[in-house]
């Protein structure tokens, strides 16, 4: 029997650029952001390898928004159509609300639709469907949607919102606490707060979004809050 | 023998590569190869416009290459020539097999390559910078492009030429290489030359393009996460 070797080539978090090889074995299996040619398993982005039992892949550091079914996003209304709305969702995929996808039952005949979301109101939104890759049903029957008529709108790099979530949701929940304001967080880089100190979580989360690599980052900001508030 | 700026034949011009120099831009590098700089910024995938440019099945590779008037020593008229249309095609043609344009139907990737000073070898440059910028952008890839151009001076194979260099030369090859998967996506000449040199010339770009991939690595490297 031939003794199967696996020789892992990059260690675990450590940083790729595309074409870097991983891992050469047929033993693993190639994840996110990673292809296997060969025998071997190359990374497709630039980002840090991750590797988790048999699956190998690769955390990106750079990029757009690609969205996934059940995300929540945060977009603005573009345009009115026939049966609904278009929405710019901060991704290359073009977003649709159709009217089935909102709360209140609309007869375009009686009803003018821009009244319920008019072009330029920010949403925040599921994602219901997806047709393809780039196709996107938006759907606000979801308890989180909503529509915001107050706060501020921040825009960070999509690959930086899972840092800003933290370990089941740690550092957002942190933020909330100690900052006593509400965020809703969209997957897609979008980012919405509302509170009495504004201006600080604006600089905290630019913070995170800049030092996301950072460990013991929850802690540093836990400390730079407690500051801020005295 | 040495060249005419000190060189051996088989050496490059100093090399500097530097990653994220645009802040605006989804992802950029700078290439100075010599007295030859190239800047290149990446916006994308996005949202295609007109619509009848979109592919179905796979992005749309879309590469601006230009020289900014004050790059050479006689002022370029700004806009795209007859010289700047061929060179955006085949810097298209020497990044298409290196990206995964599959994954984003429909939308477009641009591509702006600038060239602030020139001195022989501008499309090799674009092409070096666009890879690392493209890389810096997060777009999914096989591998990064590496190009360099060679020639042939008298008996010698010289490796990547200066301006000086290139209005003597037999012939001017300028190569882009895939160094993960060993293809050569880009390869042109003018000049005149044997068979034989051609082989012996390929060689040679092929080697300056590994150093040319260990930098760009290096410059990625130095981007994302430090020293």
């Amino acid at each position: 029997m031939m003794v199967v070797m696996s020789e892992l080539k990059k260690k675990n978090r450590e940083f790729v650029i595309p074409g870097d090889e991983i891992i050469r074995s047929m033993d693993y299996i190639p994840g996110k952001n990673c292809f296997r040619e060969g025998e071997s398993i190359y990374a497709k982005r630039l980002g840090l390898v991750e590797i988790t039992g048999r699956v190998v892949s690769v955390i990106p550091l750079s990029g757009v928004y690609i969205p996934r079914v059940g995300d929540m996003v945060i977009g603005r209304i573009e345009e009115l159509q026939v049966n609904g709305w278009l929405v710019d969702i901060n991704s290359p995929c073009i977003a649709y609300l159709p009217f089935s996808g909102v709360r209140e039952y609309i007869d375009p005949v009686k009803v003018d639709p821009l009244k319920i979301y008019n072009v330029g109101d920010m949403i925040y939104a599921k994602v219901a469907s997806m047709v393809g890759k780039v196709s996107v049903t938006l759907s606000m029957l979801d308890p989180r949607a909503r529509k915001f008529k107050t706060g501020r709108i921040l825009k960070i790099s999509p690959v930086k919102i899972p840092r800003l979530i933290g370990k089941r949701g740690s550092m957002i929940n942190l933020l909330k606490e100690k900052a006593r304001c509400k965020i809703s967080v969209g997957q897609n880089g979008l980012v919405w707060a509302e509170g009495e100190k504004i201006d600080v979580i604006v600089k905290v989360i630019k913070l995170i979004e800049k030092e996301s690599h950072v460990e013991g980052l929850t802690d540093m900001i836990a400390e730079l809050l407690e500051k801020e508030g005295s | 023998m040495k060249r005419i700026d000190g060189r051996k034949p088989d050496e490059l011009r100093p090399l500097v590569i530097k990653a994220g120099v645009i802040n605006q831009a989804d992802g950029s590098a700078m290439v100075k190869l010599g007295n030859t700089t190239a800047v290149a910024a990446v916006y994308g995938p996005r949202l295609l416009h007109p619509k009848h440019l979109q592919e179905p099945d796979r992005a749309y590779l879309r590469t601006v290459y230009s020289m900014v008037p004050f790059s050479t020593y006689e002022r370029v008229k700004p806009g795209p020539s007859r010289r700047s249309i061929e060179i955006c095609k085949v810097t298209r043609h020497a990044l298409e097999p290196a990206i995964f344009l599959e994954e984003f139907p429909k939308t477009v990737i641009d591509v702006f390559i600038d060239i602030i000073e020139a001195d022989a070898g501008t499309r090799t440059a674009g092409i070096n910078a666009a890879s690392v910028a493209l890389a810096d952008a997060g777009i999914p890839m096989k591998g990064l492009v590496s190009a360099v151009a060679v020639g042939k001076i008298n008996d010698t194979y010289i490796l990547d030429l200066n301006g000086k260099e290139e209005e003597e030369t037999f012939c001017d090859m300028p190569v882009a290489y895939i160094n993960r998967t060993k293809e050569v996506s880009l390869l042109q000449m003018d000049g005149k030359i044997d068979k034989k040199d051609i082989k012996e010339l390929l060689k040679l770009a092929l080697k300056g393009c590994e150093i040319i991939y260990e930098e760009q690595k290096k410059a990625l490297k130095n981007r994302w996460i430090g020293d």
